[in-house]
């Protein structure tokens, strides 16, 4: 007998035994003979096929040929009655997935195995039919499915509703029409049956919101008694409380007691789901957090790893939104942070980061020096990421966590991380002004000993641009000249740009600077000497002809007008002619406009270091480019706000638009950005049509339709209103979708020549007081409202109600006025009878304006409160009150 | 959005990081050096931590992955970001308390490596008893044995663990007999 499976000598160590050493692949296939022969030995064909399986799951491929012979080989052995072999034919013919006309070989036995008196050979029969039959063979067997699907025996029930999750994805109509037989088995006293015909029924039902909705209704009531059922059944009420969220804002939220009695449940990953699904609900407040925030505290003292990472996860995401929720299990986490696992030390790290308060930063920053030195890079990164943003709240504990980052800096790590700690630096030295001159020195530092080229080219930039603007300029240059002495090309080059931007803005350094880049003059990369030539004719230092200020700084500080894109297309279109490079030939308009939409979820906007620090700002860049491109509108000005989209259609249906609204001083632009998702059709002359009736103080000027809209690309269409210069009018619009719609032959892709006139109604949009207001923050609120003065300063009280909380009226307020919450003030602690929130933006027309609000709650819910708004302007201050006053 | 809970993969190594029985069931690692690198960032992250007790969980690659170890076998069940972990922990346990039960009652009773591969046709029955397609299948251990080994025997009624026992008792030793031959 040939045997592949060689013994190993004695001597050799018994762990590296292994029943398959020196297996090959020819082998066993020659092997697989044996399941010709007329008298079937169960036993050794069982040995073989273990062997193919084995290869198969090594990541061994057979080819097409020895696929089929293998397969043909295969079914021979249905003629043995051998029950442990017949379940290894069964694995091997799904692995082997075989073609159309192959299956037709072993259809009829597998259909004769699917009516079999042995439950076992019925339930694996249905999984491996399923699995290679295509819709034709389907029709044949529906029967014998449906049967299979109320079954008594639970395994063949479950094996049938299985089995029909995944033929749903490909022949739906067929799956469909299976309802009242899945029906009968959600109710079924067998917990996995439920739960397989649970996630079937839904999955049939999908697409249709009523009937989701009638499901959970009758469900919840009580008849599901899985576990797994459970959990699903919590997923599809969240999912309903989610879609019915936005048509009734009053009232108790539908299914929450529901959710709040899973809470009590027995199974601990039931309890989990419906945590976490509350913790996720829309706008959730913290009386309806409070249960589910207990039972996760419950579970940070479990003994089970996995249930104090999953608590201590979803912990961590409620932070980010309601930090004073989590305050509660500040102890149970700092005990967290000794935790053997150090996924949920870093997890239970970051989350107390977002719950402390100012008093507990320095106790917070000792625990966590001693941590930072026993885990990975990666725990590290997020570590530092959650420093910044801490910093950023307590602007005033600058001190201890600038140190704390310049400590972790000079520590070995890897490019990510030192990138990390430096991009939260820059930004530390760009949004607090106090921590300017001590972060620069701590990146001077780091450059004298930093092996990335990427991190010291990046942070001399940096310094050109910060340097100049400090009381002593001239501590930096040393750092900086030093680098032209022990740095690579790349290091050395971009040094002496920033030497020379140091010449430009300090005119007392000009001379020293000279004698300085005269030196570079003679370096041996031919880019440093370029650079240093450049420079010193620019500023002068060659006493020859010196532009005007102007233009230097334009070349040395100026920004790139043109997107970079175009501009490579361009140089790459270019051809050496006698003409030279225009650089004003590049297109400035930005292609097809992404969605904002369009971002890849959970996707971090990138913190660069020339990269302004937050995502909005760049959109607002790149709408300010697109709006520019368009002759109609620009004349009007400088952009002052862009909103965020407004959604006009319901998802899901043909035509989605939303809209951006555009203000400038004297108009306003609505931005709708449509979407043809109908793959057979092609929209022409695409345009909105806006009834103002409602907004008096507006008259259209302008418009301009889209040509045409595929489908699947984005396209935008613009109405332009003129209003009153310096009156924030408001207003409502009704929006009708007007267009030219034609068919395309899906086959060829053409369009038809003619197309049919039609509308489409979309919802009504408004353009409210808060689109006159730039959400801008103050880091440090105390001395922006001293050094804003009292001058403007108006005073006055409101009643706001009954309420349901402090946190809804706090946040009713920021809505209307649309302002930026300073120093994490947004935030009302749970349970508390009055509160202090500050706001800061900046009114049309670039004025300033900080807003401080001091609210009470009494024992009948009424909300008082008290407004006090300081500006540098008279009338706007006025202006936000009577905002708040018609709010 | 995907609601029904599902598995990504089900991974069984040796304590050298070696795959033993691996099942994907998504295309995230479409082929079988992409699948190798997912196994070798698992096995080296995981490789120092106490998982013998009671089962560990990481994120890995933005995937949640739980694992515990017996003897010289590593078992993990990987799942999606924001998968319940605690269902993903069930199934794992199932797995692990399957793979044990029906190891133990071998000849040798060892839990290790060397069983393992010479009961592969056991690991992956039990593989394909727990997931289908990345939908779970089953999670109780004693139901998963139980069906594994009925293949072995003659199925009757319901199987007792006592009937498990005696069943695979006999069928493996004739199984593995013939193997090492």
């Amino acid at each position: 007998m040939a045997q592949p499976f060689v013994k190993k000598d004695d001597d050799d160590e018994e762990a590296e035994y292994s029943p398959f050493l020196g297996i090959e692949k020819g082998a066993v296939l020659q092997e697989a003979r044996v399941f010709n022969d007329p008298q079937l030995d169960p036993r050794r064909c069982s040995q073989v096929i273990t062997k193919l399986l084995y290869l198969l799951n090594q990541g061994e491929t057979f080819t097409k040929i020895e696929a089929t012979e293998v397969f043909f080989a295969v079914t021979k052995l249905f003629q043995s009655r051998d029950i442990g072999l017949r379940r290894m034919v069964y694995l091997m013919i799904k692995e082997l997935s075989p073609c159309a006309d192959e299956v037709i070989i072993v259809t009829s036995s597998l259909m004769k195995d699917m009516n079999s008196k042995t439950d076992m050979y019925r339930a694996n029969a249905i999984r491996v039919l399923c699995r290679i039959t295509d819709g034709t063979l389907l029709t044949q067997i529906e029967r014998y499915l449906k049967q299979a699907i109320v079954d008594k025996n639970p395994v063949v029930a479950s094996a049938a509703l299985v089995s029909g999750i995944h033929i749903l994805q490909t022949n739906p109509e067929i799956v469909k029409r299976w309802s009242n037989e899945v029906q009968e088995a959600v109710q079924s006293r067998a917990a996995l049956v439920q739960f397989h015909a649970l996630a079937l029924l839904h999955q049939i039902r999908q697409n249709d919101r009523l009937a989701v909705s009638k499901l959970v209704t009758s469900l919840t009531r009580g008849s599901v008694r899985s576990p797994l059922a459970q959990c699903l059944l919590i997923r599809y009420t969240s999912q309903v409380i989610h879609e019915s969220a936005s048509n009734s804002q009053t009232g108790e939220r539908p299914f929450f007691d529901y959710l709040e009695s899973c809470l009590r449940h027995k199974a601990e990953m039931v309890i989990l789901e419906a945590a976490r699904a509350i913790t996720e609900l829309n706008g959730v407040t913290s009386r309806e957090l409070t249960p589910a925030i207990t039972v996760l505290q419950l579970f940070l003292s479990s003994s089970k790893p996995v249930l104090r990472f999953a608590a201590i996860r979803t912990l961590n995401k409620v932070a980010m939104t309601h930090p004073m929720a989590v305050t509660n299990c500040n102890i149970d986490m700092e005990s967290l942070i000794s935790d053997q696992n150090r996924s949920i030390a870093t997890l239970a790290i970051t989350t107390l980061l977002k719950t402390g308060n100012e008093s507990s930063v320095d106790r917070l920053m000792k625990q966590i020096t001693n941590f930072m030195s026993d885990i990975a890079d990666e725990f590290k990164i997020v570590v530092v990421e959650a420093i910044r943003s801490l910093c950023l709240k307590f602007p005033l504990k600058y001190r201890s966590l600038m140190n704390f980052l310049s400590n972790i800096l000079r520590e070995e790590g890897g490019f990510e991380y030192k990138k990390a700690i430096i991009d939260s630096i820059v930004i530390l030295i760009r949004d607090i002004p106090e921590a300017k001159e001590s972060g620069l020195l701590h990146l001077c530092e780091f450059i004298e000993d930093c092996e990335f080229t990427y991190l010291s080219t990046q942070i001399l930039h940096f310094l050109g641009i910060e340097g100049p603007k400090t009381s002593d300029p001239s501590k930096y240059i040393r750092y900086i000249y030093n680098r032209v002495h022990l740095e690579n090309a790349t290091v050395r080059a971009s040094a002496v740009s920033t030497m020379a931007k140091f010449g430009a803005k300090v005119e007392s350094l000009k001379p020293r600077i000279f004698v300085l880049l005269r030196r570079c003059l003679l370096d041996s990369d031919d880019e440093v000497r370029d650079r240093a030539t450049l420079y010193l004719n620019t500023l002068g230092g060659h006493g020859s002809e010196v532009e005007t200020d102007e233009n230097m700084n334009e070349f040395l500080f100026g920004s790139l007008e043109v997107p970079l894109v175009n501009l490579e297309t361009s140089l790459k279109n270019y051809e050496p002619s006698d003409e030279s490079f225009d650089i004003n030939s590049v297109p400035k308009e930005i292609k097809s406009q992404p969605l904002a939409e369009k971002k890849a979820p959970g996707k971090k906007p990138a913190t660069g270091l020339a990269a302004p620090p937050s995502g909005p700002a760049t959109t607002v860049d790149a709408y300010e480019r697109l709006l520019s491109s368009i002759a109609e509108f620009s004349s009007f000005g400088k952009l002052f706000k862009s909103s965020a989209p407004v959604e006009l259609t319901e998802a899901g249906t043909e035509y989605t638009v939303n809209v951006v609204k555009h203000i400038f001083d004297r108009h306003v632009v609505f931005q709708y950005n449509c979407t043809n998702t109908i793959p057979e059709v092609l929209l022409e002359n695409v345009a909105v049509i806006v009834d103002s009736s409602d907004a008096e103080e507006f008259s259209e000027v302008a418009s301009k339709p889209l040509p045409s809209l595929p489908y699947d690309s984005p396209g935008q269409t613009f109405v332009a209103f003129e209003k009153p210069d310096g009156v924030t009018a408001i207003g409502k619009f009704s929006n009708i979708l007007k267009f030219i719609v034609k068919e395309v032959d899906p086959s060829t892709g053409e369009a038809e020549e003619d197309g049919v006139e039609d509308e489409y109604q979309l919802e009504d949009l408004e353009v409210v007081a808060a689109d006159y207001i730039l959400k801008v923050g103050v880091s440090n609120f105390r001395n922006a409202w001293e050094s804003m003065g009292a001058d403007y300063e108006r005073v006055d009280e409101y009643g706001l109600g009954p309420r349901e909380n402090l946190t809804e009226a706090v946040n009713a307020v920021i809505n209307l006025l649309g302002m930026q919450p300073c120093e994490g003030t947004e935030v009302v602690p749970s349970n508390s009878r009055s509160h202090s929130c500050l706001l800061s933006g900046v009114y049309i027309g670039n004025v300033k304006v900080l807003v401080r609000l001091s609210f009470g709650i009494d024992g009948q819910r009424d909300v008082a409160m008290k407004l006090a708004v300081r500006s540098e302007d008279e009338s706007v201050s006025d202006a936000i009150h009577e905002i708040v006053a018609s709010g | 959005m995907e609601l029904c809970p599902s598995v990504k993969n089900v991974l069984l190594l040796d304590s050298e990081g070696n795959r033993v029985a691996a099942k994907y069931y998504c295309d995230d690692w479409p082929t079988n050096s992409a699948k190798e690198a997912f196994e070798k960032a698992v096995f080296t992250k995981t490789q120092k931590t106490n998982a013998r007790t009671e089962a560990e969980i990481a994120m890995i690659e933005n995937n949640v992955v739980v694992y515990k170890f017996v003897q010289s076998l590593h078992f993990f069940v990987t799942g999606g970001e924001d998968e319940n972990e605690l269902i993903l922990a069930t199934v794992l346990q199932g797995f692990c308390d399957a793979v044990g039960l029906l190891l133990s009652t071998c000849s040798r009773g060892h839990v290790d490596r060397r069983e393992a591969l010479e009961n592969l046709d056991l690991i992956l029955m039990c593989l394909d008893e727990i997931v289908d397609g990345g939908i779970i299948l089953e999670t109780d251990p004693n139901v998963i044995a139980g069906k594994v080994a009925s293949q072995s025997v003659d199925a009757g009624g319901p199987l007792s663990e006592q009937t498990i026992s005696q069943a695979l008792a006999t069928a493996r030793e004739h199984l593995t007999r013939s193997l090492l031959n």
